[in-house]
């Protein structure tokens, strides 16, 4: 039963004083507490199958292998700007714009920095609350490395846990949003993102992903089947609901292009004495949310076709 | 009322200790490991039940929880530590009037005994559970001790244990002399011990809701004695979630006893359905409910700031629990259960012609160094 963790764990509680401990009494104060913290995180079982998030790596690989692979490669051709944003190590949050009845996009960036990035990383996915609480969602959602949008979770997974965490500012408005309404950014929340990431010391990097709109248009939503079915939002596209449920994931074939912009070290802002800071969080989240809307201007300008890029 | 702390302190004091609740299996088995410490004077053990563990050198005083009557033994018996390990978490153990009156009134009039300015009580440690922050689907995926749970209380019991935490934290603020410790543990697992999720994983097939698998967080029933013992020999104020490393999700918790996962639960409706189950032999408790759907995790980082460590990880509690289920059915009736005899106990404490020098105990941890101070 995990051998490797024996080094570190001791049977008993108070029995074996480890000698670190003993005159770390000296040394500790000088580190702040949280970072004290951070150590204590439990190891990592190497037997388990489940992280502590109840992320599988078994059920990832195989929708990585099979549905996520064919749409990545065949069905919407992703083609990568600036992957070498991503940081390598240390936790960073991904900001990106968000489209789609049932949204591609989170998907494919997962994807594009498992494929393109020199040191891939496993991306956790912010996602609403109302996964949790729907069943067969529940279920799969945290699986695939989706999380809460909580500010706890992101903290943590940010700061102790030094991982790559995606956000959509936008949330339900951006995959609400009409076709006509097409790469408006819509509001970008309270700016808590920023906040999160700025408590966390977390490097932002603003993503953009274009094709997403066009790969699952939205041409109205009706909101007496939103109350009738629970659903977050009942949208009609040209394949939901005319099809059941698959029509959420029949996507028409449009090119997709994802850019990683210059990340923005929120240190050199601050770091977390600053996160308090309501009007400097307000301006780098506008900040981040002109930049993203600036580059899709230039990238949806500069593509020839919807569907051949 | 919760801060980071530095590696807790020791303190080295004798003490004289008041263990509530000391037929529950906390209680008893709490009692047993505190006898092992040369440096705890005394053990007073009050209960309005008989202990059901054989105790060396504990007081039992049959007393229910009226405060006149333990004021009284806490001022006799010099009593500076007080454990209050009574609380009830398991809604089919008892009728909720009978447990609102445990886990609420009688919280209350254990602090009340404890109160006064002539009070010779210098510690108080309660154990609470992690009950106390639900379980919502828009929880975080870890709690930490400065969460307050995020709806109110949905039954009966969860309501009982933020009102005893607000009798606690009550007292904590109105005797800032007192070292208050108060403990959230989370479920239980173990061989001696019953709960809901105990009994539910000893079925064959283990019910879940359907589509939903959640995250939860157990701790190893030695390591709840531990962590009383841990927080009795150091100085650590505070709220401090006491929960094994390592979420588990319940489809894996149960292929870890090597049991079958059987989602008959409906996603909808469960707790209309949980009556009949009840009748039928599910006996689901109100709080596991939800529970079954969104799960919880724990944070218990703080509690590892203070020096404390798991002696088990959530799966390797659980897999120990596994083996204990596969060996239940050949060792069912050939242990005797321990009955407590007033007038046996008392001639063994208490009759010159018992000889009393006897080296070591027999407690369940005679075989522990008690610390070396």
């Amino acid at each position: 039963m995990a051998r490797s963790m024996a080094s570190h764990r001791t049977s008993l509680a108070h029995t074996e004083e480890s000698p670190e401990r003993e005159d770390g009494g000296d040394r500790l104060p000088e580190r702040r507490p949280a970072e004290r913290l951070r150590d204590l995180l439990p190891a990592i079982e190497p037997d388990r199958q489940l992280n502590d998030w109840g992320r599988s790596e078994r059920v990832e690989g195989v929708f990585d292998r099979t549905i996520v692979e064919f749409f990545y490669r065949y069905w919407f051709r992703a083609e990568i700007e600036g992957i070498e944003n991503v940081p390598a190590e240390g936790g960073a949050l991904l900001v990106s714009n968000h489209s789609g009845a049932l949204p591609p996009d989170a998907a494919v960036i997962a994807k594009a920095i498992r494929e393109e990035h020199p040191r891939p990383r496993p991306l956790y996915i912010t996602v609403e609350h109302f996964f949790k609480s729907y069943p067969g969602f529940s279920m799969l959602i945290p699986k695939i490395g989706c999380v809460a949008a909580h500010p706890a979770n992101v903290q943590r997974l940010l700061y102790d846990e030094e991982q790559l965490v995606l956000v959509f500012p936008e949330g339900r408005k951006g995959t609400e949003k009409l076709y006509k309404d097409r790469y408006r950014l819509r509001r970008f929340g309270r700016g808590g993102f920023v906040e999160a990431a700025m408590r966390a010391e977390a490097k932002l990097v603003p993503t953009c992903v274009v094709g997403a709109e066009e790969a699952m248009p939205v041409f109205a939503q009706l909101d007496f089947m939103k109350k009738l079915t629970g659903l977050l939002y009942f949208p009609i596209t040209p394949t939901f609901p005319w099809l059941g449920p698959f029509g959420m994931l029949a996507y028409l074939p449009a090119k997709f292009k994802i850019r990683f912009l210059e990340p923005i070290d929120t240190v050199e802002l601050g770091g977390a004495e600053a996160a308090q800071d309501k009007a400097l969080v307000q301006t780098v989240a506008q900040e981040i949310r002109s930049r993203i809307q600036e580059s899709l201007h230039e990238m949806v300008g500069q593509r020839k076709s919807v569907w051949f890029g | 009322m919760t801060e980071v702390l530095p590696v807790a302190p020791r303190d080295p004091r004798m003490r004289r200790v008041l263990v509530t609740g000391l037929s529950t299996y906390w209680g008893g088995r709490l009692a047993q490991a505190l006898e092992g410490f040369e440096q705890v004077e005394a053990i007073v053990g009050v209960d309005s039940r008989a202990p059901r563990r054989e105790l060396e050198r504990t007081e039992y005083v049959k007393v229910s929880n009226q405060h006149g009557l333990i004021q009284r033994i806490v001022r006799a018996a010099e009593i500076d530590t007080v454990i209050d390990t009574r609380l009830v978490v398991n809604s089919l153990a008892m009728p909720p009037r009978v447990a609102h009156e445990n886990n609420v009134i009688g919280t209350m009039n254990i602090l009340a005994a404890c109160t006064g300015s002539d009070s010779p009580v210098r510690k108080v440690i309660f154990k609470s559970s992690s009950l106390y922050y639900g379980s919502e689907s828009d929880d975080p995926a870890f709690f930490t001790e400065g969460m307050r749970r995020p709806h109110p209380p949905r039954t009966a019991l969860e309501r009982d244990m933020v009102e005893a935490e607000a009798a606690l934290e009550d007292f904590a603020s109105k005797n800032p002399d007192v070292t208050v410790t108060n403990l959230r543990f989370a479920n239980v697992l173990g061989p001696d011990v019953e709960t809901g999720f105990t009994r539910m994983l000893s079925l064959p097939l283990v019910p879940m809701v359907l589509g939903f698998d959640p995250r939860l967080q157990f701790v190893h029933e030695d390591d709840i004695v531990h962590a009383l013992e841990h927080a009795t020999f150091h100085e650590i104020p505070g709220t401090f979630n006491v929960a094994a490393d390592g979420v588990l999700s319940l489809s894996e918790a149960i292929s870890l006893v090597g049991k079958v996962p059987a989602p008959v639960l409906p996603p909808w409706g469960t707790g209309l359905l949980a009556g009949p189950l009840r009748r039928l032999g599910f006996r689901i408790p109100d709080e596991m409910i939800n529970l079954l759907r969104f799960g919880r995790g724990i944070d218990n980082r703080l509690f590892k700031s203070s020096g404390f460590r798991y002696g088990y990880t959530s799966r390797e509690a659980m897999i120990k629990f596994g083996e204990y289920l596969r060996v239940q059915p050949v060792m069912k009736g050939v242990e005797q259960g321990y009955t407590y005899e007033r007038e046996v106990e008392e001639f063994l404490r208490w009759s010159p012609h018992v000889r009393r020098e006897r080296a070591g105990h027999e407690g369940v941890d005679a075989d522990r160094e008690p610390l070396g101070i």
